[in-house]
């Protein structure tokens, strides 16, 4: 175990530089170079054919869709698009790799040299793009006989080719100095940026936990005024949180490192879920040489620039943009609109609006009781199991008077364990609000009767004193009462 | 001419099955026979299918009987090199690492010799992944030329040469990097044709050097081969560098060739050719003056073209090919097909990989694998893969540019005739050498095909006319012509073979 | 002066994931040592401004649409493995960690 600076320390005595490289898969019908299917979770090597699996004789031929995501992409990012580029094949051995080479790109990207805008505690950061490049994915690899499905420990490995030539779109940044102790964050916003970017150009799913978006975070850490000192590079940081956690951690072993004068090496390394450190990667004897050369197999690509500005045009609204007009429409304030942001929840906010919620409901609802489920259960906003439309309904029973909040709060809970809509939810456990008022007047002249000092109190003109006599009467209704309704019979009943 | 089946042209089986005078499966049970007879001792097969050739002839036969329309060549049975993906049929590439491999799919040209509906006779034997120019390099045992069984019968394709040339097959198709079926064409006095790059696909050929890999047909004059040629081309969306333009008119142009008129027609000697001479025998020269003398009374003009770069051909060809090879082999690693070795529990994958690649390639694939990575890792790359890519781009504008004061160019095929076994194997660059003429056309991309001239030492001597990118035509014309002014086809003045 | 040594065979047929033998390194050794003394005529070419060929006939903007095609059927992709298991391809433990 290595030794750690507290994060503190750490940012006082040196400045990071951050480095982000971002492998989006795109959800194209079919795979880079053949015609099988990407459905996601198919059984094991049935989305295979001679060219994925690399079966000899076997050729490439680039699919259109997957250049023109990358070109989206990359013009969204802000990107200069290639007049002339193409593959390249990078060499080496790994047994989820059908051609032990992958095609990817080399000297000549689809993208280069665009910049992704990003706030973090109020203050602007431009993030430079340097690259953003077309490859195809790798086949997945399960280790068995390990204790941990780790690689390490493993007697043997199985291999699955399904995925291995999906269309991988390579996003790379340029150094981030000048971030300071707000590295982390500043990583997390850049990386959810590009998602929430991607996202709105619906040429991936970038789902992180699904994998169709893997992020490796670079770090170097240099004396302010000094120059840049040694990266790292750590593999696979899964989340966005993973993100934050995986550059705070390298900041905090690297500066314990150089506090006792030993050098950085530069190393990939792999980020520990568990316990938000990062460890080394197996050293290799001699370093990789990837052998690059062009893809003879392939054509050269030229993109028209009649092509790319057609794409340009079918561009969505930013989303940087459009959550400054929705921030605007929702007449939110910067710190609310940052908790819908950092709570991923304005689509569904947008959504629930849709359906006919007010704003504010909407913005209530997402951010409130349902972060709150979310946070409970460990997942992302959007995984709960409700949908925008059906919050939009469950605020409308409110409306309506049918449910105060407290049943409004029942109904979600029978609808996030698949009861069916809010108003089948409400039937079903019998959460109605009583609106008899029979049954209502009863239920109070039972409590003054209970609560004759209470009673008197009221009378006298104490109207707080209420609050008891509503408690009671919600008690005998089980809380199926509106209690506006209620205080009113009870300021009614004690009048004079 | 004799009445054998197996003595008849491609073009002549074809019209008698046609017309009934004989059957698909009587031709092809004749040359299944044949193979029965003599492969013991050729060795040009690695793999016969008698019963599935049997098939498709049996087809065809109840196709015409039925007068139902057949293509040129239905029911021509033909050989196909073992590079050469068959689905269900084994392919091997002549290695040991896809020993017992049946591919689940055909390469295209299979396909279209399917849809030809050609019985597939079956696979023949090769230099290792198309490695070689003596099919030395087989890992399945070495073929012999049927002229002289002490020697080579030329590669990587001796198989298929030999195969048409001891008429176990009228057809056959081989694959050309650097010479692999006109050179094998060139010493068994058959004839062999490297069409332009991109006009024949490439799908389902296992690939040795991706940018100058070609299959063409290997034949016993130029009309087969270009019926051949124009069944087998044409553009294939699987292969992104095929190119999507209309195929030269082969078959005609070797028609209008075997009228024997040359006049207004521009043959370039290149002058670079001749000096570099040195590793070529007298005897292929004579043969080769002869020749031209008989295209120049057909009417050829004979011009000379400078293409200086040619003195670097052959060392672009052999950083550029084996870089591209060792590439293109990596994915022979014993994880989805074929061999896997020293997997015993105690080995890694990384050890395992290592010793599958040890077992199953044979010599001259690792040393071009090792020269290739060579080529291509960091510190080298620019001297030699990136400036034998340069050198090629300089090639290429010599040739163009000599295209364009002549029509085709000529010279010998190859320097030597067949050379005995073990001759050149101790010293690879001797063996490099028998490609010299035959490479440029691969490195610039045009096409080229081997005619056989005449006798050296009683050994067959090829004349090479290579053409400008698309104009295949003028190949075919020429070599054609050039087959009017014999009595006899070379190959049919064969020595008989023995069976064993 | 040979181009090539002995301890640099060694390490391209590392690369290149070949096993070799000592007698085979001192062959390939000698052998690529001719071949490579014949390459670097090469370098007497000028090619100040030259772009490179790649390609044999090059050709741009080759691409597919978008529409899936069969796979192999699950068997037959399995049918060319050495060793499978729960339709899988299993390979023997990995040392390297992915590059
Ligand atoms: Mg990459
Ligand atoms: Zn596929």
């Amino acid at each position: 175990m290595s030794k750690l600076n507290t994060y503190e320390d750490a940012v006082a005595a040196y400045e990071p530089v951050l480095g982000l490289e971002t492998h989006i898969e795109l959800d194209t019908r079919t795979k880079m170079f053949c015609g099988c299917s990407t459905t996601f979770g198919g059984e094991p090597n049935t989305q295979v054919c001679p060219v994925c699996l690399a079966l000899p004789g076997a050729l490439p031929v680039a699919n259109r869709a997957a250049i023109e995501a990358t070109i989206k992409i990359g013009l969204a990012l802000n990107c200069s698009i290639a007049e002339w580029t193409r593959f390249a094949r990078k060499n080496y051995f790994y047994p989820d790799m059908p051609k032990n080479f992958q095609t990817t790109q080399y000297e000549e990207p689809l993208c280069e040299e665009g910049y992704v805008d990003v706030t973090v505690d109020g203050k602007p950061y431009r993030v430079e793009i340097e690259r953003v490049h077309l490859e195809e994915d790798t086949g997945k690899t399960l280790h068995v006989g390990g204790a941990t499905g780790r690689i390490h420990g493993a007697t043997e490995s199985l291999v699955d080719y399904n995925r291995a030539g999906i269309p991988l779109v390579e996003i790379v940044t340029k150094p981030v100095p000048g971030t300071g102790a707000l590295a982390p964050e500043v990583a997390r916003a850049y990386v959810t940026e590009l998602r929430d970017i991607v996202r709105s150009l619906g040429v991936s799913d970038v789902r992180m936990e699904q994998g169709s978006m893997r992020c490796d975070v670079n770090l170097s850490l240099n004396k302010p005024g000094a120059e840049w000192g040694t990266r790292t590079e750590t593999k696979n940081v899964n989340s966005l949180r993973s993100v934050e956690r995986a550059v705070r951690h390298e900041v905090r072993r690297q500066s314990a490192l150089l506090d006792e004068g030993i050098k950085i090496i530069q190393e990939t390394r792999h980020f520990q879920e568990g316990t938000g450190e990062t460890s080394p990667g197996r050293s290799k004897e001699e370093a990789t040489d990837y052998r690059y050369f062009p893809e003879p197999d392939l054509a050269v690509m030229e993109p028209s620039r009649e092509w790319v500005e057609e794409l340009r045009a079918s561009l969505p609204e930013p989303p940087r943009q459009r959550r400054e007009r929705l921030q605007a429409e929702w007449s939110l304030a910067d710190k609310e609109m940052q908790s819908v942001v950092n709570a991923d929840a304005v689509e569904l906010i947008e959504s629930t609006i849709a359906a006919g919620a007010a704003s504010s409901s909407a913005v209530k609802w997402w951010l409130g009781e349902l972060s709150r489920r979310a946070n409970e259960a460990g997942e992302e906003l959007g995984a709960l199991q409700i949908t925008p439309a059906q919050v939009a309904e469950l605020q409308g029973m409110v409306d309506d008077g049918r449910l105060n909040d407290k049943l409004a709060r029942q109904v979600i809970d029978g609808v996030l364990v698949g009861e069916g809509s809010p108003a089948e939810v409400a039937q079903k456990r019998g959460l109605e609000v009583v609106s008899d008022t029979g049954a209502l007047e009863a239920a109070v002249d039972e409590a003054i009767a209970a609560n004759p000092a209470v009673a008197d109190k009221i009378r006298g003109g104490a109207h707080a004193a209420a609050g008891v006599l509503i408690g009671a009467v919600m008690k005998a209704t089980k809380g199926q009462a509106d209690a506006g309704s209620v205080r009113q019979i009870i300021l009614d009943k004690l009048a004079g | 001419m004799s009445d054998r089946i197996i003595d008849q042209t491609a073009a002549e089986l074809s019209a008698g099955i046609r017309e009934g005078r004989y059957t698909s499966v009587e031709v092809t049970t004749a040359f299944l026979d044949r193979i029965d007879a003599i492969d013991g001792t050729v060795k040009a097969f690695l793999h016969v299918d008698r019963e599935g050739a049997l098939a498709t002839a049996a087809e065809v036969d109840a196709d015409i009987a039925a007068g139902k329309e057949t293509f040129a060549l239905a029911g021509v049975p033909i050989a196909i090199k073992d590079v050469v993906v068959t689905k269900g049929m084994p392919t091997t590439a002549a290695s040991k690492i896809l020993e017992g491999w049946i591919p689940p799919y055909d390469a295209t040209i299979v396909e279209r010799i399917k849809t030809a509906r050609m019985p597939i006779l079956g696979k023949t034997n090769m230099d290792e992944f198309a490695m070689g120019s003596s099919t030395e390099y087989s890992a399945y045992g070495k073929t012999l030329n049927p002229w002289d069984t002490g020697r080579i019968p030329g590669g990587s394709g001796g198989g298929s040469a030999a195969a048409v040339a001891a008429k176990m097959a009228p057809l056959a198709i081989g694959t050309d990097t650097g010479g692999s079926i006109r050179q094998p064409g060139a010493v068994t006095g058959t004839f062999g044709a490297k069409p332009t790059y991109g006009s024949n696909s490439r799908y389902g050929l296992i690939a040795f050097s991706s940018s100058l890999d070609t299959p063409g047909p290997v034949a016993r004059n130029a009309l087969d081969a270009a019926l051949l040629h124009e069944a087998i081309s044409g553009h294939d969306p699987r292969d992104s560098t095929a190119i999507d333009a209309p195929v030269p008119p082969v078959v005609a142009a070797a028609r209008a060739g075997a009228t024997g008129d040359l006049s207004g027609v521009k043959l370039g000697v290149v002058k670079e050719f001749k000096e570099g001479s040195d590793a070529a025998e007298p005897g292929v020269i004579a043969a080769y003056e002869a020749a031209v003398e008989q295209l120049v009374k057909l009417g050829a003009e004979i011009v000379e073209v400078s293409c200086p770069s040619f003195a670097y051909a052959l060392p672009t060809y052999y950083l550029i090919a084996p870089s591209e090879a060792s590439s293109n082999l990596a994915r022979y690693d014993g994880v989805r097909y074929g061999l896997r070795a020293g997997d015993d529990g105690k080995h890694s994958l990384e050890e395992v990989m290592s010793l599958t690649r040890e077992a199953g390639f044979g010599p001259e694939v690792k040393r071009r694998i090792i020269l290739g990575t060579y080529a291509l890792s960091a510190g080298y790359v620019d001297a030699f893969y990136g400036k034998a890519q340069k050198v090629r781009t300089l090639i290429k504008q010599d040739f163009e540019q000599a295209f364009e004061s002549v029509d085709a160019i000529i010279s010998p095929t190859t320097p030597f005739v067949a050379f005995k076994f073990g001759e050149r194997t101790g010293d690879p660059y001797q063996m490099y050498l028998a490609d010299l003429y035959t490479i440029p056309s691969n490195l610039y991309g045009g096409p080229g095909v081997s005619v056989p001239v005449g006798l050296s030492e009683g050994m067959p001597v090829g004349l090479q006319v290579m053409g400008p990118v698309m104009g295949d035509d003028i190949t075919y014309r020429v070599a054609a012509a050039f087959e009017s002014t014999q009595d006899t086809l070379l190959a049919d003045t064969a020595p008989e073979i023995e069976g064993k | 002066m040979s181009t090539i040594s002995r301890e640099e065979v060694a390490h391209l047929a590392r690369l290149a994931r070949l096993e070799v033998t000592d007698d085979e390194l001192d062959a390939f050794a000698g052998q690529l040592d001719v071949i490579l003394e014949s390459m670097k005529t090469l370098a007497e070419v000028d090619t100040d401004g030259v772009q490179p060929t790649s390609q044999a006939v090059p050709l741009v903007n080759v691409f597919r649409e978008d529409q899936p095609q069969p796979s192999l059927p699950r068997d037959a992709a399995l049918a060319g493995g050495p060793d499978t298991f729960e339709d899988r391809f299993r390979v023997p433990r990995i040392l390297d960690e992915e590059a």
